[in-house]
């Protein structure tokens, strides 16, 4: 009764705030205590904690536990009874062009994902990043709280780095610099040209050597990364060099996307010989080599659970089970969603997908927190409910992975409130008023 | 002033070497000759059902004058005795384009959406409007003489061909022609033959059609202008091409369609139009048999068998298919297929790499069942029969042209060879050194012409390549060639591998070979081979390559995922589920379902009943199956773009049902979709409703007697926002609505037209199908996005009298849901998706809810082939967002595009009476955590998930084996290995709107199709 209460309170307050200002407000640094009461709390690790309380001071989990104390004298104290609901960490993008892309298609000038050449290491993904955008909004209201913001096109396409979604600009969003380099490996798949008749042969060459080529010109430009790094008497800096520094003292990960097994064979060639700290992305085959992902020690980021079944032989359901296959081989993986068309929001669906075929929820929620956390170099200060880190968590209304019920009804980033108003929820509430409907 | 002496000296040479012709004088003296042979002792085979043993043959000025055993021979002919030797009528081939100039032969390249449209046909002059029915292109009037073509025919035992022009959808008429050396005017036995199409529009650069059906649309639209045009409307002035069409009608009329589907699709434009194609086919057909056969067609096969791949590397291997893996096995039965199943075909070289594949192919066609007799009368009766030119050629009797083959033993089998192929009369020469059998023991003199001693060799010939040599000391081998008279030997050491000596002989008498040679130190000396004894040439000499049976299973499809023997409707009694009725009952618990004949019985609680199969449905939830009302599935094309009116085109023309999307979609519990032409263009295609009855043929894949409908598309799309270099009308919003008006008034003065001058009036396919909109005949789904565009539809439609059945898409439906519900169309939209282009920067995940509250019937689909697997899931979103009820969720996939689509008398509930289209779903069918277990249709099941687990243990075990089979044909030396394996490519086809994730070997024709269709 009294959380039922508390609920009507708190969205009578946001639909007048929202009527009240046509912006959505970051929110304010939190200062005080709060206490997230009763719930069930998912940590983000594979554990489940029933009836706790989390207890967050200015912007870090302070406690989890079944029984703490809530100090009644102080006014700096908020309460919020989560009888009967979830809390999870706040879910981790791990890679997108979220902020860097508005409009998808037929308006360039919103688009700020793809750079021109092949080399760009020193181009930085976020200094572009748009914290106006009107998706991210949306992804807040489905519990999507970090994101991996990541640059495309040519080689190697620049460095991501990791923001909050409640922001003012990129540099209260920044919350990890410059975190990993991506590289696109070349493909050893024939391409059918976009508008061939089905008549016209592909091309004579051979794919492969072509890729073989490809990757080999890849290496030279590390051999010759690693051999000026190694010297600091250049009478020319090279900022293309310079700006993979981080790569060869592990203080960067390099990205790989490749999707073909045979890519990621060819990739695992860089993690030897120059001991960079590897994680593919998109991995769409990499059910078939899951076992030596595992004995390279690699992790992977799994771009589309709600795909296609790449070949007609396959198994109906490979995508939605290729999640349970590096699961069980041991393999460290996330699960992204990089879907075009809902723009990331259905995150947490990916992973539910792959609950529904193999994974269990916790290893499922894992993989969108605290794997996510590791593979992004930010598992320290976030991705799971831990005394300690930052409080990025969600309240929902059920279980996150499954639409029917994944209502999410608070968003703390670093402890702050922060709305799950947007752009839609604004436009619903605009033709509610229209037709008198609820 | 050099120049022109060399021309006139190879001209006269020629002339000099080609028969006279009365009209073209001689330089000279004249040389009139009746080039008169009789061939006597031979085995003459005369038809497949005929043949005289110890025959005799006479042929003067290149007819046959006699055939027969008691012939007596003249005493003025030429005699060549054929002993031991078979004569045959020499094969046609009825599908060439043998000696035909091309204007261009580069195939233009696949449409692009974003290029510049081309809408007038570049050809000059009086022709009709379509650069790609040429049907004034005569072949006869393009032939010249290609000997070096002709050659490699007349060496795979041709001697007729039927020829034209192979490009265009009507490409005009063939020529029958020889394959002699003559002269152009003489090899030309029938100028006009035959009369060709195909759905392939080849060189043209004119943008229509871009798609099989539209290729299917300018066909069906050209045969009723072409009626029109036989009254000679004052409108249409002179056309040439109608006037040859018209003229062409009376020809055997010859389709190439190159795919089984393409065969039924080819031969109902003939049922259409009241005639029968002969239907050149594509080498699949032995997949669907009995449909092949129900065409009633002569068929025209090419021996096409696909090639080995190298499939080696595993990762390269996983991308081919089992469907393509099974085809590389099977295709070489095809011949024999269609003579089990009775259907008349002719044989053609055509589509084969080139002519040389084709005595192997037709063997190894005849090794897995095509019998001997068979081959032959699809290489000689059938096509002259076929071609009204049998009493010229395709038999050797008295009258015909004396076209004919001579070989060393009968003709199919693997060790005889054709010796002579003898045309009007005219010996070629193609394996002529096997004429007289030279194997046998010889003794080599070989006579130094310095001190030397002179010394012999016993040699012995096996066959005509290898020769061993042997003396005393030693034991060389012999490289062998001859070349009649002349044999040429060069012998090596067999240790040393060393030039022992070399030299080359000619015959000098039967069995006597003299000459000159040489040893490895260069001394000189003369040499003679004389026979000591002669071996029998016999067949077991020459390896008889042995042939596998082939043990790949036909399936329906031909798939991994096919059923061996299609399932049938039964008997099912599902026991205590939660069924999701869609009804007033709501949702039952603890509740049994009967189906029978297809149709659901009875819901009830423990219903019992005799003979039927049992479900334990504890636990289990069961709704009505999934209908999708937006699908771009199961079909070859999906955009026909060229124009922005082309209500002409149907869906229908071109289901494919093989589309494995289909099986993927039911294991989503989809049971029909409807399958929309994409938004390329203002008034796009006729739609087609189906059911995904997994196996069955495109007919049977559609919804029978559901509601015609129609795709109309507004905005980005239609203006091609995306195209840098536009010049299509409309190019804006305010254009669309005048593409409509004008669309709809031309309509209605079509009508009247028809009303006050129907025979006068050209029957136009393009307004029938706007005229029946406006007489509620057929019914609109248009793509939409913003309000404007759903508004100004709205209006054309109020003052046209008719209502948008449906606005699908509709993301800014929830901004004008009020003027929608006024209006009386049904809504059908994403569930979440936006900001993918700037006309869906205000769609919002809530639109289906406020749709909903308004009171519109409101549906949820797909338009992607994968989230149709999940539409379930996307009702569920409804829940989340706008708080929409779990039952009038599930309702927005099934009861609501019933309801939208006129079919929900049949289907979308769970109610007595209805189709037994129903979903068994493991949990709550609004939970992500659901999976549908069996997906019935008609009270059949198409899916069932424990089929699926058992199918893909057989799709390991078969594809293994046929790979495996493959490596082993390369371990084996192939060279004829296609390298890298070529991946089986996924074609997606889709809208136009958005990018799917469609894995790594898909083809996403986003805006359509190839030059092919």
């Amino acid at each position: 009764m009294k959380a039922k209460l508390f609920f009507f309170a708190l969205a009578a307050f946001v639909t007048i705030c929202t009527f009240a200002q046509p912006n959505i407000y970051p929110a304010k640094k939190f200062k005080g205590h709060l206490y997230i009461v009763n719930g069930t709390v998912h940590v983000g690790n594979g554990t489940i904690l029933e009836k706790t309380t989390v207890e967050i001071n200015d912007e870090k989990i302070f406690a989890v536990s079944p029984n703490i104390p809530i100090p009644t004298d102080s006014n700096n104290v908020r309460v919020i009874d989560a009888t009967g609901k979830q809390v999870y960490p706040g879910l981790i993008l791990s890679s997108s062009d979220l902020g860097l892309k508005e409009i998808a298609n037929g308006v360039k000038g919103s688009n700020d994902f793809s750079e021109i050449g092949e080399y760009n290491p020193s181009v930085r993904s976020i200094v572009a990043y748009n914290a106006d955008s009107k998706v991210i909004g949306t992804l807040r209201a489905n519990g999507i709280l970090l994101a991996n913001i990541t640059p495309e096109g040519g080689i190697i396409s620049g460095s991501s780095s990791v923001v909050q979604l409640d922001a003012w600009n990129w540099n209260d969003a920044a919350y990890k610099y410059e975190n990993a380099i991506h590289l696109n490996m070349p493909s050893f798949i024939p391409k059918k040209p976009r508008w061939a008749a089905s008549t016209i042969k592909t091309t004579a060459a051979n794919p492969e050597s072509i890729a073989i080529a490809k990757f080999d010109s890849i290496k030279t430009f590390f051999r010759q990364a690693k051999a000026y790094l190694s010297d600091n008497t250049h009478s020319n800096t090279n900022l293309k060099f310079e700006a993979i520094k981080g790569l060869f003292n592990g203080q960067q990960k390099l990205f790989i996307h490749a999707n073909e097994a045979k890519q990621m064979l060819a990739a695992i060639s860089l993690q030897k010989e120059f001991n960079f700290d590897i994680v593919f992305v998109g991995a769409s085959e990499s059910f078939l080599i899951a076992d030596l992902l595992k004995q390279n020690n690699i992790a992977v980021i799994l771009n589309q659970e709600h795909a296609l079944p790449s070949t007609e032989d396959d198994d109906i359901d490979q995508p939605y089970k290729t999640p349970y296959i590096l699961q069980k081989a041991g393999v460290l993986f996330a699960l992204n969603d990089a879907s075009d068309e809902p723009r990331y929001r259905n995150l947490s669906f990916n992973a539910g997908t792959a609950a529904a075929y193999g994974l269990t929820k916790e290893q499922a929620l894992q993989a969108i927190t605290l794997n996510a956390a590791q593979i992004l170099g930010i598992a320290d200060k976030t991705g799971s409910i831990e005394k300690g880190k930052d409080a990025n968590l969600i309240i929902t209304d059920g279980d996150i992975l499954d639409m029917k019920t994944s209502n999410v009804r608070f968003a703390f980033i670093q402890g702050r409130e922060v709305s799950l108003e947007n752009k839609q929820t604004q436009l619903y509430k605009r033709y509610q008023y229209k037709y008198h409907i609820k | 002033m050099r120049k022109p002496f060399w021309v006139a000296a190879v001209l006269i040479f020629h002339f000099f070497t080609i028969k006279a012709q009365e009209t073209f004088p001689v330089n000279g003296v004249a040389d009139k000759k009746s080039n008169k042979y009789t061939f006597i002792n031979a085995t003459i085979v005369k038809d497949p059902k005929t043949t005289i043993a110890n025959g005799v043959l006479i042929i003067e000025d290149g007819k046959i004058i006699a055939v027969g055993s008691s012939v007596s021979v003249p005493s003025d002919a030429v005699i060549i005795d054929c002993k031991e030797k078979y004569i045959y009528p020499s094969f046609i081939d009825m599908y060439t384009d043998y000696g035909i100039t091309y204007g261009s032969k580069q195939p233009v390249a696949g449409f692009n959406f974003n290029a510049p449209v081309q809408f007038q046909s570049n050809t000059k002059g009086a022709y009709g409007w379509n650069q790609a029915i040429k049907p004034e292109t005569d072949a006869y009037k393009l032939f010249s003489i290609d000997d070096g073509a002709a050659k490699s025919f007349r060496d795979q035992g041709f001697g007729t061909v039927l020829t034209h022009q192979k490009d265009g959808i009507a490409r005009g008429s063939g020529a029958v022609v020889t394959l002699a050396n003559t002269k152009d005017n003489l090899v030309i036995i029938k100028e006009k033959a035959s009369a060709h199409y195909s759905f392939n529009k080849g060189t043209s650069t004119q943008s229509y059609p871009t798609s099989l059906m539209g290729s299917i649309a300018v066909l069906r639209q050209t045969y009723y202008d072409a009626r029109w045009y036989k009254n000679n409307p004052s409108s249409e002035g002179i056309n040439i091409s109608l006037q040859a069409w018209n003229n062409n009608q009376t020809l055997p009329q010859i389709f190439e369609s190159d795919d089984k589907w393409n065969d039924l699709r080819a031969a109902r434009i003939g049922d259409e139009f009241g005639f029968k194609y002969i239907i050149k086919a594509g080498g699949n057909e032995y997949q669907r048999m009995k449909d092949i056969a129900a065409t009633n067609a002569a068929f025209i096969l090419p021996l096409n068998f696909p090639k080995a791949q190298d499939v080696e590397d595993p990762n390269i291997a996983r991308f081919v298919s089992l469907n393509d893996l099974k085809h590389w096995e099977l295709a070489p039965t095809n011949p024999a297929a269609f003579e089990k199943a009775n259907i008349p075909f002719a044989i053609t070289a055509s589509d084969l790499e080139n002519n040389s594949l084709f005595f192997p192919n037709l063997l190894k066609a005849i090794s897995l069942g095509l019998s001997e007799e068979k081959a032959l009368t699809a290489l000689t009766t059938t096509p002259a029969n076929l071609l009204n030119i049998y009493d010229k050629v395709g038999s050797i009797e008295p009258g015909k042209i004396a076209n004919f083959l001579i070989t060393n033993g009968p003709i199919f089998k693997q060790s005889s060879s054709i010796l002579e192929n003898w045309i009007q009369g005219e010996k070629y020469e193609i394996h002529e050194s096997l004429w007289n059998n030279i194997n046998g023991k010889y003794t080599l003199s070989i006579n130094y012409l310095s001190a030397f001693p002179n010394n012999n060799y016993v040699v012995q010939i096996n066959n005509s390549t290898n020769a061993i040599a042997v003396t005393k000391e030693d034991t060389l081998t012999g490289n062998l060639s001859i070349h009649t008279p002349t044999i040429s030997l060069h012998f090596f050491n067999k240790k040393t591998k060393k030039t022992a000596f070399r030299l080359t002989a000619f015959l000098t008498t039967t069995n006597l070979w003299n000459g000159t040679g040489e040893d490895s130190l260069g001394n000189k000396f003369t040499c003679s081979l004389s026979l000591i004894t002669s071996t029998k040439k016999a067949d077991s000499n020459k390896h008889t390559t042995k042939i596998a049976q082939p043990l790949a299973k036909i399936t329906y499809p031909f798939g991994g995922y096919g059923f061996e023997k299609m399932p049938t409707s039964e008997n099912l009694l599902i026991k205590n589920a939660t069924i999701w009725t869609n009804e007033k009952d709501g949702i039952l618990k603890n509740t049994d379902l009967l189906i029978t004949n297809g149709k659901i019985e009875k819901v009830a609680k423990n219903i019992s009943f005799p003979n039927a199969k049992i479900i334990d449905g504890t636990g289990k939830h069961i709704t009505a199956g999934i209908i999708d009302e937006h699908s771009h599935i199961a079909a070859v094309s999906i955009n026909e773009g060229a124009q922005s009116v082309t209500s002409e085109v149907r869906i229908a023309d071109n289901l494919n049902p093989d589309d494995i999307n289909i099986y993927r979609q039911l294991s989503g519990g989809v049971t029909s979709s409807h399958i929309l032409h994409g938004s390329a263009n203002t008034i796009g295609g006729q739609t087609q409703l189906i059911k995904l009855r997994w196996g069955v043929n495109d007919e049977e894949l559609k919804f029978k007697n559901a509601d015609p409908f129609i795709k109309f598309a507004l905005g980005e799309n239609v203006k091609k926002t995306s195209s840098q270099n536009n010049n299509r009308f409309p190019n804006t919003r305010m254009g669309v609505e005048a593409v409509l008006n004008d669309a709809f008034t031309r309509a209605i003065d079509y009508e009247k037209s028809l009303k006050t001058n129907p025979k006068g009036t050209r029957k136009d396919l393009e307004l029938d199908a706007i005229a029946e909109i406006l007489n509620k005949k057929r019914f609109i789904t248009c793509h939409s996005y913003v309000q404007s565009e759903i508004l100004s539809a709205i209006k054309i439609g109020e003052k046209y009298g008719f209502t948008f059945n449906t606005f699908t898409h509709v993301l800014e439906g929830y901004k004008v849901a009020d003027l929608l519900k006024a209006h009386g169309s049904n809504v059908s939209t994403f569930s979440d998706w936006w900001a993918y282009k700037q006309e869906v920067a205000d769609a919002i995940a809530y639109n289906a809810a406020i749709m909903h509250k308004v009171g519109l019937n409101v549906c949820i689909n797909s338009d992607d082939a994968e989230q149709a697997r999940r539409l379930n899931q996307e009702a569920a979103k409804t829940i989340k967002y706008g708080g929409i009820s779990e039952e009038d969720a599930l309702k927005m996939v099934t009861l609501n595009p019933a309801i939208a689509l006129h079919v929900d008398n049949r289907v979308g509930s769970i109610k007595i009476g209805k189709d037994a289209d129903i979903v068994i779903w493991s949990d709550n069918p609004l939970s992500i955590y659901a999976k549908a277990e069996k997906t019935i249709i008609d009270g059949i099941v198409y899916f069932d998930r424990e089929r699926d687990i058992e199918l893909r243990k057989l799709i390991a075990t078969e594809r293994n084996r046929l790979i495996q089979k493959m490596i082993e044909e390369k371990r084996s030396g192939s060279k004829t290995l296609i390298k890298p394996a070529e991946p089986s490519w996924q074609t997606i086809l889709s809208c136009e709107d958005h990018e799917q994730s469609n894995g790594l070997i898909s083809i996403d024709f986003t805006q359509n199709n190839s030059s092919s269709y």
